[in-house]
């Protein structure tokens, strides 16, 4: 368990870390909570030859109110989510959902923009950041821009991200009826699948993860919600369901329904 | 005077691990040590075609690369355990090579070691060696390996058995038995293949001392005399005085730090050929390569009962997979330490069990907390609850109508079973009937019936396991087919001062020992406990031992400084004697001082001791000192046994299993320290339950592991499991001087059959009749849907 070499280096603003990115190319790898990165350098499935540690860049661990909507920060570790009063009552799906990521320890470390610029298919966030319709906004060498949840997630450990890009902060509008359903898998505690839903009038909008190599929004779901959760039904029409050995294709489109049922009569 | 058998004494090792001042082997670290890593196959089954170290040899910091061609360990590491063919032919006992020479026959197994100056420079010049390999078909599963043209994993014979075996009756009678049976319930399952994870992984360090000319090997073993005699006797041909194994602090094994492991070897090698002490530590990942897995036994079993549900005959065979090569205990572990529990707790008058062992291409199977017997109980537990379902008899209610009667073992003789062993004491019906009691059965039944109404998936699954530990009577086990005895050391030596030093050939890994066996000493000398240190681990210090392993240390490690401690007193007494100027037959000894019966005339152990080393004044003849040690041999193996039952709800939606209360009723004879022995029953309670719901080692056809991470191979939590309700009866063991049956594998056998017929139950009404382990969701949501 002991990575190959690598140089090191912790970046005092995104500017620097982007001339870095730059600099570096696809030898560079940013290094935020460093949960997902660490481990795989570990096995040596990655060896990044350059690491730009994040972590010191100030102002981009903070979780604020702007108008009608709440910005997280990047670097916002998720027990800060998890622990944030006013993530809990303005944006209350973000903490239950920052709540079921790993343990302690994990939650401690892992941060939400390492997270999401990972891509695991089988992390939380994810589902929450699709079904609130949340912004990441990121930066680069051409400037600042703001990508749309949907899309964002491009494929598994894929995203919009360029290469000299950043995740700087997530913009996410204030959220009264959400929650966040996980089905956790026993040895991971990732999600076999995990879904968000958040209530809006007569409608709903549902995040997905877990199911598919892409999180998606359920808009078959959405399209047929009549206030009940009869809608669950399409919870994997038109979806691409993974596979494996804790659940295979038709246990996890089972349980997608299942979970999307939870939310919805949430 | 304070005494402390029977009390929940808390554990005196227990601050040194709290704080991280554990001894650990990966903590040591020796001048001029070296750090190894190893090339480790890719495939499991493979031809290798060359190995090019020669970039790795010039790489930063390497000391040296070794391959099979460098002509270490020439025999291979040896197994332990002898069992033939049951047409009489030997068992094939394949050589096990320190290093793959041209041939892979496992995931992971060894092909190079690079030593270097630091572990990172290993590591990186690992990937520098280069080995050409040719990918075969492997074959991972034991029953597969016996089908016709099954990739074989050893060329030199003609199939891929290893033994064959069988236990019991004449099978004809059985098959007869069970033709004219009223009911014949059956099972066809795996007791699946699991990995042991001890905490701490597996650590090696050798050092070759060329002054001395004398070897130490550190290592993480549970068994530090044994590894010594192999390593050196079978090995390596290198003189067994000459080396000095040493295993301080030992983060658990459960069977899996008994075995001699190739790499002791391997390194022990090098540390000569390099002069200089060189160090290798496992990883997760190389551990659940290379640990020895447990269990994976492909079960087919009938048991035959008349109307009343009395059982009459039961027939089984098995296919128990040995991996690639046999591990030191392996060939027991299905046989001698499974066939032979195949009675139960019941009076099953006609019992067969046959045992195909075949080669795989895996890392190799041995003993795992339990060891055979959890496979034993599991079968007889489900098979008789399922029965139960099949005649519509409550699972409670058949289980009383087969028990043996009670018998002390003392005034009642042992029970013989079918299977070879006499118990030596129990009451089955006793502990069940206070597991029923402490769950509240009755009140249990009617609140499912009800919870069913209301669409609740409520179940409850019993267990009532009997085991054969403390092993073993050395005799027997050499009848069986060991080749090696197993006895203990038990040595006491009392300081000038009165103070004692215990040196045990038990080895401690988690058990308390450092507290346990000062208790008794304690109470046995009428001194205080913080006058005995508990010294173990060191073959320089401790005359030899074999280890701890098979719930013995007590039993038998125990008894053998039982043995030593009744000497000092003897002995003490003639001091005291001579002292008191009293005829010996007047002594009584209590509280620390041995006194003249009917008067206040008395002498202390200190003063005793202190006159056995300054013998002035002194009886004639007597030799100076009070010091002895004893070899302990037992007559029998020991039984505990007991009643686990589980209480479950399954989601009927996602078919996830909430365990919801745990009852545990055991049998461990009597009892030094309860606090530790309940600490023993909850672990092995919850590897039980691990195995039952979460634990899975998991090879694809092509030999390739992948469950081989704990992001995929699922261990319990503390949230999986409830709080674990504790209780005992006692039933003395009549045959050793502490009445002590054993504790440490207890909780791992009873409670797997208890959780699955829990989950079985729920579903009954559903028509689910048997789930294969572990039940995860997925598994629980299909037979749902069947």
């Amino acid at each position: 368990m002991i990575p190959a070499k690598f140089d090191y280096i912790k970046v005092g603003s995104v500017s620097e870390a982007i001339n870095m990115l730059e600099k570096h190319g696809d030898e560079a790898k940013i290094l935020a909570g460093g949960h997902s990165l660490i481990p795989a350098m570990k096995l040596r499935l990655s060896r990044p030859e350059m690491l730009i540690d994040i972590s010191g860049i100030s102002g981009m661990d903070t979780i604020s109110e702007d108008d009608d909507e709440i910005v997280v920060g990047a670097n916002c570790t998720h027990s800060a989510i998890a622990s944030s009063e006013l993530v809990n009552s303005q944006l209350n799906i973000l903490a239950q959902t920052a709540k079921c990521i790993g343990d302690i320890q994990v939650r401690n470390r892992g941060t939400i923009g390492g997270s999401l610029a990972h891509a695991d298919p089988a992390s939380d966030y994810p589902a929450t950041i699709l079904a609130c319709d949340a912004k990441i906004e990121v930066e680069g060498k051409s400037g600042k821009r703001t990508i749309d949840a949907t899309d964002f997630f491009l494929g598994i450990f894929t995203t919009a991200l360029t290469e000299d890009e950043l995740i700087t902060a997530i913009r996410f509008p204030k959220v009264v009826n959400g929650s966040y359903h996980k089905f956790f898998q026993s040895a991971s505690r990732f999600a076999v699948v995990g879904v968000a839903a958040v209530k809006e009038g007569d409608s709903v909008k549902v995040g997905v993860t877990g199911v598919s190599g892409t999180p998606y929004r359920a808009t078959a779901v959405e399209n047929a919600y009549d206030g009940t959760s009869s809608a669950a039904s399409h919870a994997v029409d038109d979806v691409d369901v993974m596979s494996d050995h804790f659940a295979g294709e038709e246990y996890r489109s089972h349980l997608a329904k299942v979970m999307v049922k939870k939310a919805l009569e949430a | 005077m304070e005494t402390f058998i029977g009390k929940p004494i808390k554990r005196r090792e227990d601050a040194r691990f709290l704080k991280g001042a554990g001894k650990y082997t990966d903590d040591i670290k020796l001048p001029k040590m070296t750090q190894a890593a190893f090339v480790r196959s890719p495939y499991a089954h493979a031809k290798i075609n060359s190995i090019d170290t020669s970039e790795a040899e010039k790489a930063d910091g390497v000391v040296a690369v070794y391959t099979a061609k460098d002509g270490c360990g020439e025999y291979g590491v040896p197994c332990g355990w002898q069992v033939d063919f049951k047409n009489g032919d030997t068992m094939r006992e394949p050589k096990h090579p320190l290093l793959a020479s041209n041939k892979i026959r496992h995931l992971g197994e060894a092909v190079a070691i690079v030593v270097a100056e630091t572990l990172e420079q290993a590591r990186d010049a690992v990937e520098l060696v280069v080995v050409d390999y040719e990918d075969l078909p492997a074959v991972t599963c034991p029953k597969k390996a016996m089908e016709a043209g099954a990739p074989k994993v050893h060329d030199e014979w003609d199939d891929n058995a290893a033994f064959d075996w069988c236990i019991g009756n004449d099978r004809a009678e059985v098959e007869a038995a069970l033709a004219s049976a009223h009911h014949v319930t059956e099972m066809v399952y795996r007791n699946q293949r699991l990995a042991p994870n001890a905490i701490e992984p597996r650590s090696y360090i050798a050092d070759y001392d060329v002054n001395g000319d004398k070897w130490t090997l550190y290592t993480s073993t549970q068994n530090p005399h044994l590894i010594r005699l192999l390593l050196c006797a079978f090995v390596l041909g290198i003189p067994e005085h000459k080396v000095r194994v040493v295993s301080y602090d030992v983060g658990g094994g459960f069977g899996s730090k008994v075995y001699h492991y190739t790499e002791e070897a391997l390194l022990t090698w090098i540390s000569k050929e390099i002069g200089r002490p060189v160090k290798w530590t496992s990883d997760r990942s190389e551990a659940f390569l290379t640990d020895a897995h447990g269990r994976d036994h492909h079960v087919k079993s009938k048991m035959g009962f008349d109307k009343d549900g009395k059982i009459v005959a039961h027939l089984t065979d098995e296919f128990c997979a040995m991996g690639a090569y046999l591990s030191t205990f392996a060939p027991a572990v299905p046989t001698y330490l499974h066939g032979t529990l195949f009675q139960g707790v019941y009076t099953t008058p006609l019992i067969h069990l046959n045992v195909t062992a075949p080669f795989t291409h895996t890392v190799c199977v041995d003993a795992y907390r339990g060891a055979g017997r959890p496979e034993a109980t599991y079968l007889l537990e489900r098979i008789i609850s399922k029965a139960a379902k099949e005649m519509d008899m409550d699972p409670a209610e058949i289980r009383f109508k087969n028990f043996i009667t009670p018998f002390n073992g003392t005034t009642e003789p042992g029970y013989q079973t079918q299977v070879a062993l006499q118990y030596d004491s129990g009451n089955y019906e006793g502990v069940l009937k206070r597991g029923l009691e402490m769950l509240g059965y009755e009140d249990f039944r009617k609140e499912q019936e009800e919870a069913r109404k209301n669409g609740k998936l409520l179940g409850v699954g019993i267990s009532t396991y009997i085991e054969g530990c403390g092993i073993a009577p050395s005799a027997v086990v050499g009848s069986l087919g060991a080749r090696a005895g197993l006895f203990e050391v038990g040595h006491v030596r009392v300081q000038p001062t009165g103070k004692v030093q215990v040196l045990t050939g038990s080895h401690s890994h988690g058990q308390g020992h450092e507290t346990v066996f000062a208790q008794f000493v304690a109470d046995k000398l009428g001194i205080p406990m913080d006058d005995i240190q508990i010294e173990h681990g060191d073959t320089d210090q401790v005359a030899f031992g074999m280890g701890t392993y098979g719930s013995r240390s007590l039993a038998v490690g125990g008894s053998a400084i039982v043995k030593s401690v009744e000497k000092v007193l003897e002995k003490g007494a003639k001091i005291a004697a001579h002292k008191l100027e009293a005829a010996e037959g007047d002594l009584e000894y209590a509280e620390g001082k041995w006194t003249v019966k009917g008067t206040d005339k008395s002498i202390s152990f200190g003063d005793v001791s202190l006159t056995a080393y300054v013998p002035h004044d002194y009886p004639e003849g007597l030799e100076p000192g009070l010091d002895f040690s004893s070899f302990y041999d037992p007559t029998n193996f020991t039984y505990p046994f007991g009643t686990h039952i589980a209480v479950v709800e399954v989601c009927p939606d996602t078919g996830k299993v909430d365990l919801q209360r745990f009852v545990a009723c055991d049998d461990v004879g009597n009892v030094m320290n309860p606090m530790i022995v309940d600490g023993q029953i909850h672990g092995g309670v919850v590897q039980g339950i691990g195995q039952a719901l979460l634990e899975e080692v998991v090879y694809d056809e092509g030999g390739q592991m992948i469950s081989g991470s704990y992001m995929d191979y699922a261990m319990p939590r503390a949230d999986d499991v409830p709080s674990i309700e504790t209780d005992r009866t006692v039933t003395p063991c009549p045959h050793n001087p502490l009445g002590v049956k054993g504790a440490g594998e207890a909780g791992a056998i009873g409670s797997t059959p208890a959780v699955v017929s829990a989950v079985v139950d729920a579903l009954a009404h559903l028509g689910v009749a048997d789930i294969q382990m572990p039940l995860t969701p997925q598994r629980v949501w299909k037979a749902m849907q069947n």
